[in-house]
């Protein structure tokens, strides 16, 4: 009787369909294990060796996933059948074998690049992703230096109707990244290819103005379009105009998450606290006034926490949700106008500071409110969008004038050719530069609850708070749940960032399902430290773990933790505002929704 | 409502049985006979047939594709075997008055082309003499909105065989041994395909009749739907039961009205028959189907852009693996075969694996469906082996080349393939053997072309389908496609230059290797073909700017000044009796010598 060698059992065993957790393949002759479903891209990377690539994406502890493999630009071959394949989007099997330096391979990759860069504008030198582009830096890495195919280039109109974000289809290479993040990580899908062959683009239903569309400007498919298809609305010049009109009396404020990511553009590893040199940078340029944001940040947890526990102690309406962030906001306004008295009625800390430096500003130093421009550097695009609001106004007067990005300021200071580096530390301006440990973390997914919550511990309780780090509220996870107790009664707290998960919750709220008393929505990934007008991450996570870590290391630093603390906010009541929430503070510092429609 | 397969049969007989007309006459109705006014044609003997008081004597059958569509259009009287062709509306009172009621034959209205016996029925035209009908084997022969007349032909007899007597994978077996291979192009052994379905675990699967036919010029499944849809139904059915699927859809595109509207009609009177939808002849076996129409696009034909079109997404491909075999439809298992492929397998399982084996070659078996068209006599829809030649379908079947030309080549396979010359005409038809020839078999275009065809102008003519077809989201099929036509372009309006040549064939290539679908991957097969073949062509728009000219063949020159004397730009010289020259540096290829030449000395190099 034949008796089956272990080996042939082995075989009968494979043959049933088991399946293993490796698995194995040769690239290049390097033979390696790599787990089961990983792409041949992740088994490249393991091996160390390189392969381009441009539409791939891989944020996944983000859920953003691109992989369309469309471009065609991280072709290699496959030895065994002799075709190339999108390392990208192949799933490693068993006994694969890769080569991904073959002539065929190398010819096909730089083929594909050839063509993208024969129907893309030859206008780099001007373009305002020139040196941060990744079109560029593959073209300069594969050592393209001719493009043999010349003819018919793309011509579409440019769609700058936000005064956030402009769209220029020309500059567009299809990799799809914006979709993947508008559809699938915000659920709210503006953008889709047009038409078919080479007359595609990447634009809106009926090709309608980004305005009229239900786009939040959350800016997420600026952060990650690998060229400037997808941009910010500039306004650095209207700022210059100001700065250099001595009539003008120029302001400017500055958000938690500018200071931890400008450093980047200057060199810095991501998470750098650059306050002090920010601030020398603002006053060589010529501001007249340098403010916080932050100062902004604990006003509105003072006004908020007084909002909450009025809610909380007459019937509702619950639950409060925060409002700083103008692309949930958005949201909102347009999806689910039915809910609109569930937002706090507090403006943001930028309209906050903006309301407050045309009146309290104006009046304790005695210059004409008329002659006051308030800039705001923000990590966001939507926040241009937010400043333009016709609710943020008083009077002819606007709260905030002019917003730019941590970008757009980085690009001033290297125009101004300032030596940020070599920057001696500067401080804020006495009036409306103070700022708490709490108001640091409103950057990132959490913090602005979790700053609520310190204050309305003590309000509540009458008690000090000890530990003010609420660990429960923090995380990276797109959805969380936490509660805390005042007084006895459980206070429910809801976070979400993304906003596909800010749908989730308000379903849950729509459909009456919903328990929770104290909601925190922000659209970008990780928060405000995410957000399209921030320094390119470029596809790596670690960037955003580490200004996250920045903010809560500020936070530790500062003496003052709660937002009550602020010595700066207490003399502004008592001077100016009179009672929290009282009149005055209402009339400066609150606003209102409207239901919006769009498509 | 047939509860069994008993009464089924019985049905059939039934109509078997039934007292027949007299005579019979079976008009094509399908779309090309329809639009030389068959229609008027069949409204015309109703009313004479009525004005006549036949109508208990003869019965008027409209049914499907003859396939003589060069000679359409076209009808047939039964049982005598009488084919007439190119009849008009005059002929009908002829017809009925001579035929029907004299019984004499209308001599006039025959098949008699010159130099040719003229035949009384398709059996004395060599247009048929080579031909196989399996596929087809309804069309000509059933009214296709009558299931009755489907049944008769033993309509659904391979659906009760299969699901009173076999497992499902008994069916796929069969379906493996008997070699059958797509016939939409991509020519994969169905069987297999059909068992990768059958064995991914899933709740729920799918079978899906890609109807979308879009080469240019291909109406092979166009005729199958319009002349046979029942088959279609049977074969999706049979296709369901073997992998497990209850749910079947057509996709079908939206410019095929007649058809989709006889499918609409067959799947009525299916469901009216207990045919399709629950318990289906008594099995237990659930499986009904949906019409989905496609929008207007090319690329919704391969199979993955196809799924996501009925999705409700853009009809764009996505990359393959994963095959729709594991996820599909939905993302559940799906099994998407061609109407071609679809058509085969009732007969497979009536007449029997074997029986499908002993037709065609080794590695193609059984026979294909081709839209015979361009400079050849014959034109219409043929059904020939596998491992006929090409030659047998050009001369034999097709009459040779129209008019006085020669052949210069035979393009296969739509915008997806290539060129073989006369040099290849004795390849057989079978996958493999057009695949080393740098051809391919594609879904059945086949199309003669004459020496004045300029294979540029060929290659350019494919390249502007193709480029305004691609669904524009990969890098090379989007902007390659286009840089492909644009060099063409600059090519015959006299701007290339040679460096073009090397650009071309190499994007060609990349293009050929790098794209996401089978679209892109193909698009390049005319030029590369055209180019290998024709390099002369090409050489002259590029290094000469010009077209390639005609020369005079000296040892069969006359002298006789016909070619000068037509010549468009003067280019011909010499005087009579003496042998002429034609300038080539200044000939513009436009024939007119060699229409003129009596002696045939006019050549293109």
């Amino acid at each position: 009787m034949h008796v089956p060698s272990m080996q042939s059992l082995d075989l009968e065993e494979a043959t049933m369909g088991k399946e293993y957790s490796s698995v194995r393949i040769t690239i290049n002759n390097i033979t390696l294990e790599v787990d089961h479903g990983s792409t041949v891209l992740d088994a490249a990377k393991q091996a160390g060796i390189n392969i381009p690539t441009l539409c791939h994406l891989d944020l996944h502890d983000l859920d953003a996933i691109n992989q369309s493999a469309n471009c065609r630009v991280c072709l290699v071959e496959n030895e065994t059948r002799g075709n190339l394949v999108p390392s990208c989007a192949e799933i490693v099997q068993d006994g694969m074998r890769i080569q991904t330096d073959t002539k065929k391979a190398v010819q096909g990759r730089r083929t594909s690049m050839e063509l993208l860069l024969s129907n893309h504008p030859k206008e780099c030198l001007t373009c305002v992703k020139n040196l941060d582009c990744d079109l560029q830096e593959l073209s300069n890495s594969m050592n393209i230096k001719d493009i043999p195919y010349q003819g018919e280039m793309m011509n579409h109109p440019v769609d700058d109707s936000s005064g956030a974000i402009i769209k220029d289809p020309n500059k567009c290479v299809m990799c799809r990244r914006c979709m993947t993040m508008c559809d699938e990580v915000q659920t709210v899908g503006v953008l889709s290819p047009l038409k078919r062959g080479f007359d595609v683009s990447v634009g809106t239903a009926f090709h309608l103005d980004l305005s009229e569309t239900s786009c939040t400007y959350c800016g997420q498919c600026v952060s990650v379009c690998p060229t400037a298809a997808l941009a910010e609305h500039p306004h650095v010049p209207n700022v210059w105009r100001r700065l250099n009109n001595p009539n003008r009396h120029t302001v400017v404020q500055i958000a938690p998450a500018v200071r931890v990511a400008i450093g980047e553009m200057f060199g810095y590893e991501a998470g750098e606290i650059s306050t002090g040199k920010l601030i020398a940078a603002l006053r060589r340029l010529g501001f007249d006034g340098v403010f916080d944001t932050k100062f902004g940040a604990d006003l509105t947890i003072v006004e908020e926490a007084n909002e909450f526990l009025e809610r909380l102690n007459n019937d509702g309406p619950l639950p409060l949700l925060t409002s700083c962030c103008p692309a949930w906001v958005n949201f909102i306004e347009q999806k689910y106008p039915d809910l609109l008295d569930i937002p706090s009625s507090c403006k943001s800390p930028q309209s906050m500071v903006g309301s407050l430096s045309k009146t309290y500003y104006a009046n304790t130093m005695g210059i004409d409110p008329q002659n006051i421009r308030m800039v705001a550097v923000m990590p966001c695009v939507a926040k241009k969008a937010e400043a333009a609001r016709d609710e943020l106004a008083y009077g002819e007067q606007r709260d905030v004038d002019y917003v730019i990005t941590t970008r757009e300021l980085g690009a001033m200071i290297k125009e101004a050719a300032i030596d940020f580096n070599n920057l001696p530390d500067d401080s804020f301006d006495d009036i409306l530069g103070e700022s708490t440990g709490a108001s640091s973390i409103f950057g990132t997914t959490g913090g602005v609850v979790e700053a609520t919550a310190r204050t309305a511990y003590e309000r509540v309780t009458g008690k000090t708070l000890e530990n003010v780090e609420f660990e429960t509220i923090r995380g990276m996870e797109g959805l969380r749940k936490a509660s805390v107790t005042l007084n006895g009664r459980t206070i429910n707290i809801g976070i979400a960032h993304e906003l596909k998960n800010a749908r989730k919750l308000l379903d849950s709220i729509r459909s009456g399902e919903s328990d929770l008393d104290l909601i925190e929505i922000m659209a970008c990934p990780g928060g405000c430290i995410g957000g399209g007008g921030q320094p390119f991450h470029h596809g790596d996570i670690n960037v955003l773990n580490k200004r996250r870590e920045a903010l809560y290391t500020l936070d530790k630093n500062n003496v003052r933790r709660k937002s009550h603390e602020n010595e700066q906010v207490k003399t502004l009541y008592q001077k100016f505002l009179g009672d929290i929430g009282g009149q005055k503070a209402h009339k400066l510092l609150h606003t209102s929704y409207s239901k919006k429609l769009r498509i | 409502m047939l509860e069994s397969f008993e009464a089924l049969k019985n049905w059939k007989s039934a109509i078997r049985e039934q007292a027949t007309y007299r005579l019979e006459i079976l008009v094509c109705a399908g779309t090309s006979c329809l639009s030389s006014q068959a229609d008027t044609l069949l409204e015309m003997f109703t009313h004479e047939i009525h004005e006549y008081s036949l109508d208990a004597e003869v019965v008027l059958t409209p049914t499907g594709c003859f396939g003589f569509c060069g000679q359409g259009p076209i009808l047939k009287i039964e049982p005598d075997n009488v084919t007439y062709v190119q009849v008009g509306a005059d002929d009908v009172k002829t017809i009925v008055d001579e035929h029907l009621n004299a019984g004499r034959i209308v001599e006039h209205l025959l098949y008699d082309p010159p130099g040719q016996k003229r035949s009384t029925s398709e059996a004395g035209m060599p247009f048929y003499q080579k031909q196989h009908r399996v596929a087809l084997k309804k069309c000509g022969v059933i009214d296709p909105e009558n299931i009755e007349h489907a049944i008769k032909h033993s309509a659904y007899e391979a659906l009760g065989t299969v699901l009173h007597t076999m497992d499902s994978d008994d069916v796929i077996d069969i379906i493996k041994q008997s070699g059958l291979r797509g016939r939409g192009g991509g020519g994969f052994p169905t069987g297999l395909k059909w068992q990768f379905t059958s064995t991914t675990q899933a709740d729920e699967k799918y079978v899906v009749c890609n109807a979308d036919e879009g080469d240019p010029g291909a109406f092979m499944d166009r005729s199958i739907m319009e002349g046979d849809p029942h088959t279609i139904l049977e074969a999706m059915t049979i296709n369901g039961y073997a992998v497990g699927a209850n749910q079947g859809f057509i996709y079908i595109r939206a410019e095929y009205e007649l058809a989709t509207q006889r499918l609409f009609k067959a799947l009525s009177d299916a469901r009216k028959h207990g045919l399709l939808g629950q318990n289906i002849l008594g099995s237990g076996f659930d499986f009904d189907i949906e019409i989905k129409l496609g929008a207007g696009a090319f690329v919704c034909g391969e199979e993955t852009a196809l799924i996501h079109s009925m999705e409700g997404y853009r009809g764009e491909p996505t990359t393959k693996p994963p095959f729709p075999s594991d996820v599909g439809f939905r993302t559940l298992p799906t099994n998407v075969n061609n109407v071609e492929t679809y058509a085969n397998i009732p007969s497979i399982i009536l007449e029997g694996q074997r029986w499908f084996q002993s037709i065609g070659t080794k590695n193609s078996k059984g026979t294909k469906v081709f839209a015979l068209a361009g400079d050849v006599v014959n034109i219409g829809l043929v059904e020939v082996p596998m491992g006929i030649t090409v030659r047998e379908i050009v001369e034999d079947i097709g009459g040779g080349v129209d008019g006085d030309k020669k052949l210069k080549a035979v393009q296969i396979g739509g915008p997806s393939g290539g060129v073989i010359t006369g040099d290849d005409l004795d390849l057989p038809i079978d996958y493999d053997s057009l695949q080393s020839a740098g051809a391919m078999m594609g879904s059945g275009g086949l199309i003669v072309m004459d020496d004045d065809t300029d294979m540029v102008e060929i290659a350019k003519f494919y390249l502007e389908f193709t480029e305004d077809e691609s669904c524009g989201k990969c890098t090379p099929c989007r902007i390659g496609t286009k840089r492909i036509h644009e060099i063409l372009h600059r090519l015959t309006d006299m701007e290339g230059t040679p460096e073009d040549l090397e650009l071309l064939e190499a994007l060609c290539n990349n293009v050929k290797n790098t794209s996401l679908c089978g679209l892109g991957q193909s698009a390049p097969n005319p030029v590369l073909s055209t180019m290998h073949h024709f390099k002369n062509e090409y050489e002259d728009y590029a290094y000469r700017r010009k077209k390639t000219s005609y020369s005079i063949d000296a040892d069969k020159c006359i002298g006789c000044t016909r070619c000068k004397k037509v010549c468009p730009v003067d280019c011909i010289s010499g005087s009579v009796k003496t042998v002429h020259v034609i300038d080539e540096s200044a000939c513009i290829a436009c024939g007119a010598c060699d229409d003129a030449c009596p002696v045939d000395a006019i050549i293109r190099p």
